[in-house]
């Protein structure tokens, strides 16, 4: 049976344990599961939120893509990736990848690249909000992402 | 007519999310397109003004700024993305 990437783009908060069991339900070949979430960090505590920007339809699109790929290159039997737009207060979630595979190094890798290419070519976008009330900048991307990426090929 | 849109800071400075605009022939590759862009007004050169940094999608999906625009039905402009 082919694996399709569960992947979702929402403004609603996730669960981890409930995608976690979503992806596992009736796979008994899935000996690890890795999950991923990133949160938002309150930067020493001069950030309100992150206002998370997104282009929709494409954000799902390269999400999908990526995950595809993630799927076939580690043989990856589930994967879950769900990205969060609006603003998010410190401590809030962002993004969440589930990967799962038969045996762990697999499932770890797979979480991994996903992470790196998201970071890179999914269209989000991140606005600070201060907490002296001022709406700050937008993020730069990071070389350091791009390096990241990059040791995949 | 082509649909244009633009996201964060790309599209504070350009003062809008979308717009559809008629191309002129001229208008060839995706760097052709920001060229011109540019010449519309002040808004549109202070967000593209360093075009090396601008991130561009044909129909959703990312193209280098060398790839000719011909058949695009929606162009995304924007800066590079910090997800994750």
């Amino acid at each position: 049976m082919t694996t399709t990437p569960t992947i979702r783009v929402q403004h609603e908060d996730f669960d981890l344990q409930t995608e976690i069991d979503l992806l596992s339900k009736g796979k008994a070949g899935i000996g690890a599961v890795v999950t991923f979430s990133g949160l938002c960090r309150d930067e020493g505590g001069t950030l309100a939120a992150l206002e998370l920007e997104h282009y929709p339809g494409m954000a799902e699109a390269e999400m999908t893509r990526i995950g595809e790929l993630a799927i076939t290159r580690f043989g990856l039997l589930g994967l879950t990736a769900i990205h969060r737009y609006g603003k998010i207060a410190p401590g809030g979630n962002i993004v969440l990848v589930v990967a799962a595979a038969p045996h762990r190094q697999a499932a770890f890798d797979g979480a991994n690249f996903v992470m790196d290419f998201l970071k890179t070519a999914a269209p989000f976008w991140k606005k600070e909000h201060g907490t002296d009330g001022s709406a700050g900048d937008w993020v730069a991307a990071k070389d350091a992402d791009d390096a990241a990426r990059d040791k995949w090929k | 007519m082509t649909r244009l849109v633009y996201f964060a800071w790309v599209r504070e400075r350009i003062g809008k999310g979308e717009e559809e605009i008629d191309l002129p022939s001229s208008v060839v590759t995706v760097a052709d397109l920001l060229n011109h862009l540019k010449t519309l007004g002040e808004e549109y050169e202070a967000a593209l003004q360093y075009p090396e940094v601008i991130r561009v999608a044909l129909n959703m999906e990312h193209v280098e700024h060398d790839e000719p625009i011909a058949g695009a039905r929606e162009i995304g402009i924007f800066p590079p993305m910090t997800g994750g």
